[in-house]
């Protein structure tokens, strides 16, 4: 054993000593940093998707905008005045529909933002100069998507029809455009942006609550236990889950109640179906959150995930920025978050009054999404300690 | 070896040739063992020598690299659900639910193990344990005597037919020590099999059998007594004066293996009887010292073994 130095000897009181200690201090961060090798990725990571996502996604003013038509009658000078559309760049024309029904439920389900409906006899009216109205369409729960083609839509005819017919000095259309703003006529940005809230809001917090749950109970140390007693994988995440989907629940009530109270939002669809698939949307952001903490070492990589998953639900989902102004790439991840399936769900019912027939697709993109997390949940799940 | 090794019935924990690696430093290197039913076995060795490990590996909570066994006859690697059933595993750490009070805790353990009743269950292990009246107080909150009893309550409460106790008093006053193996006592006696990790001597003579692991190599097991007579260590006791100097000076002598203060004394101890006699005949002559034979104390034998498996494993 060696001396033990005696209680007598002098303790050297050396200079700095503020600046060395804070020093030491700051080692051992450096070193902690290091080793934590998810977060330093996330150092780099966040900054360059934010960066990339920003420049590169997002666009304020969208362009080639998917867009029904409804013929009632094929005519020159209709496909004229559709080919002088899409040549806008505003328009494309993604769907044809011939019977009102159609083109109506297109625009609730959300698959196009405009529709441009060409009457019956509308060549034979233009020729006789009755100025006939050419409807068009658009769904206005996003002002800013529909905002900038709708101003346009009026110059832009005229430029692009000008070879072919017009009449008159100065120039005038031979017909008349009737914009239709559906759903918010107002275009008040509010009524867009209080049923997003709501799915964003549900996303931040209930990723959260899961992301943490399996890491505090590795960090706490009662993971062993647990482990060493009869309980399986699904066990336990259903257990974790569960409980959160009423607080989800709560929340979303809480959400929706101020939105109707405060802010006037209307509820044009059925509560019942708003709250059966909100409950569906929190369910399926728990899943992902649990998903997370089976992945992660401790509860600041948790932490980390989320809010790496939570940037982008943000930017691409069609909250903040229009879906359909996004670059295809974009559009594809967008597909793959649930808030984006969600903001379509909640708008579609509180402001179109929309039917689960008109959101299937993304209901059922939703319960896709909670399976596929809860089985790798469940296969990342470790059962032993190895 | 058979294809199927069918345990006896009296035997609860049969395994051969575990072995356990991590990162590349095998921790558990081709250990057999074997447990009775109803019997208390410790099992004893430094920290880091793989206890921890084996139990681990016992109750399926690690799988093992290499080597076969059964624990209560089913087999250790294929039927972890089976076991996990019918073993109570107490952790080193405290790790039931700090958050949680003392009831909750038990009701908990009771549900997962599908007992019936839990509430009526929970109700009677705080009588037993002598919790009453803290049964609402959070497990974070209780001493560590406390904490230590309410985590072997947890783990009996399903009524396991083997507990496995890894280092259950470390960090505990005598008297809940005392206490705690008496209870581990009575528990045996009801025919539960008991395997308990731990470091204190007075513990390991408590047990019916133990075994001494080190280094993942398991060194010696049998009764206390078997183990110390299969040392063939001889150990000389000195009382007096001036003993740092004497170890000092005895450690480099022919036939001392082992020179180690005890308290007020000295134990002089070596495998080579004769050559450990003609050194200690020079030195036992001095004045002021009083040198006496003496049988090894189950320590000197673990120190004894701890230093021959560090020159041979390390």
């Amino acid at each position: 054993m060696s001396a033990v130095e005696g209680p007598d000897r002098e303790v050297e009181e050396r200079p700095f000593g503020f600046w060395r200690r804070s020093y030491a201090m700051l080692v051992k961060e450096f070193i902690q940093l290091r080793r934590d090798r998810v977060s330093f990725a996330m150092i780099v990571m966040i900054p360059v998707m934010q960066l990339l996502l920003f420049g590169y996604a997002i666009n304020t003013t969208p362009r080639h905008l998917p867009t029904a038509v409804l013929l009632q009658e094929d005519s020159d000078l209709g496909r004229s005045i559709l080919k002088a559309l899409e040549n806008t760049s505003y328009f494309q024309f993604t769907h044809e529909v011939h019977t009102v029904a159609e083109f109506d439920s297109l625009l609730l389900s959300g698959k196009v933002l405009f529709g441009v409906e060409i009457p019956r006899g509308f060549e034979r009216a233009v020729r006789r100069g009755d100025r006939p109205a050419l409807l068009v369409a658009a769904d206005a729960t996003d002002p800013v998507a529909a905002g900038s083609a709708l101003g346009a839509l009026g110059t832009l005819m005229q430029t692009a029809l000008q070879h072919d017919l017009f009449v008159g000095d100065p120039p005038s259309l031979p017909f008349e455009i009737r914009a239709h703003a559906r759903y918010n006529p107002a275009a008040s940005s509010r009524l867009n942006i209080v049923p997003g809230l709501v799915g964003t809001i549900l996303t931040m917090t209930m990723l959260i609550f899961t992301a943490l749950s399996v890491t505090r109970e590795i960090e706490r140390g009662t993971m062993e236990n647990l482990l060493s007693m009869p309980i399986t994988p699904v066990e336990v995440m259903l257990g974790k889950i569960v409980p959160y989907v009423l607080v989800g629940f709560i929340q979303a009530t809480l959400i929706i109640g101020i939105g109707v109270l405060l802010f006037g939002v209307p509820v044009q669809g059925s509560l019942l179906l708003l709250a059966l698939l909100s409950t569906l949307f929190i369910t399926t952001n728990l899943s992902i959150g649990y998903t997370f903490s089976t992945i992660v070492q401790n509860q600041l990589q948790a932490m980390q995930l989320s809010m790496m998953f939570f940037l982008p639900s943000i930017l691409l989902s069609g909250f903040m920025f229009p879906f359909a102004g996004m670059p295809v790439w974009a559009q594809y991840i967008g597909e793959g978050l649930p808030l984006t399936h969600y903001i379509r769900i909640v708008r579609a019912i509180m402001l179109k009054g929309a039917v689960l027939e008109n959101l299937r697709y993304d209901a059922i993109a939703l319960v896709a999404l909670m399976l596929l997390a809860m089985t790798i949940a469940v296969s990342r799940f470790r059962r032993t300690l190895d | 070896m058979t294809a199927a090794t069918v345990a006896a019935p009296d035997i609860a924990i049969e395994v051969t040739g575990l072995s356990k690696s991590f990162n590349g430093r095998e921790v558990v290197h081709d250990l057999s063992m074997q447990v009775k039913r109803g019997t208390i076995y410790g099992f004893l060795g430094p920290n880091g020598s793989g206890k921890t490990t084996t139990i681990r590996m016992l109750c399926g909570l690690l799988t093992p690299d290499s080597g076969t066994g059964t624990c209560l006859g089913f087999d250790i690697r294929r039927d972890a659900d089976k076991i996990k059933r019918r073993v109570g595993y107490m952790t080193q750490r405290f790790s039931l639910y700090q958050d949680l009070s003392v009831r909750e805790n038990l009701e908990f353990v009771a549900r997962l193990y599908g007992v019936r009743d839990p509430r009526k269950a929970a109700r009677d292990m705080i009588a037993r344990l002598g919790l009453n009246g803290r049964d609402e107080q959070l497990a974070g909150e209780l001493s560590g005597g406390w904490k230590q009893r309410l985590a072997l309550g947890a783990c009996t409460l399903p009524n396991p037919q083997l507990l496995l106790l890894d280092e259950p008093t470390a960090g505990v006053d005598p008297k809940a020590r005392r206490d705690f193996w008496n209870e581990i006592h009575a528990l045996a006696a009801q025919g539960l099999t008991v395997l308990v990790s731990t470091h204190y001597m007075d513990e390991a003579e408590r047990c019916h059998e133990i075994a001494y692991i080190a280094y993942g190599h398991l060194l010696a097991h049998g009764t206390v007594e078997q183990v110390i007579a299969a040392s063939s260590l001889a150990t000389w006791t000195v009382t007096g004066a001036d003993l740092n100097e004497l170890a000092a000076d005895l450690a480099d002598k022919p036939g001392v293996d082992m020179v180690a203060p005890f308290g007020t004394s000295l134990h002089v101890s070596g495998r080579d009887h004769a050559a450990l006699e003609a050194t200690v005949s020079s030195y036992r002559d001095r004045p002021g010292q009083h040198w006496q034979h003496g049988a090894p104390s189950l320590e000197d034998v673990f120190i004894d073994l701890m230093t021959r498996a560090r020159d041979n494993f390390q």
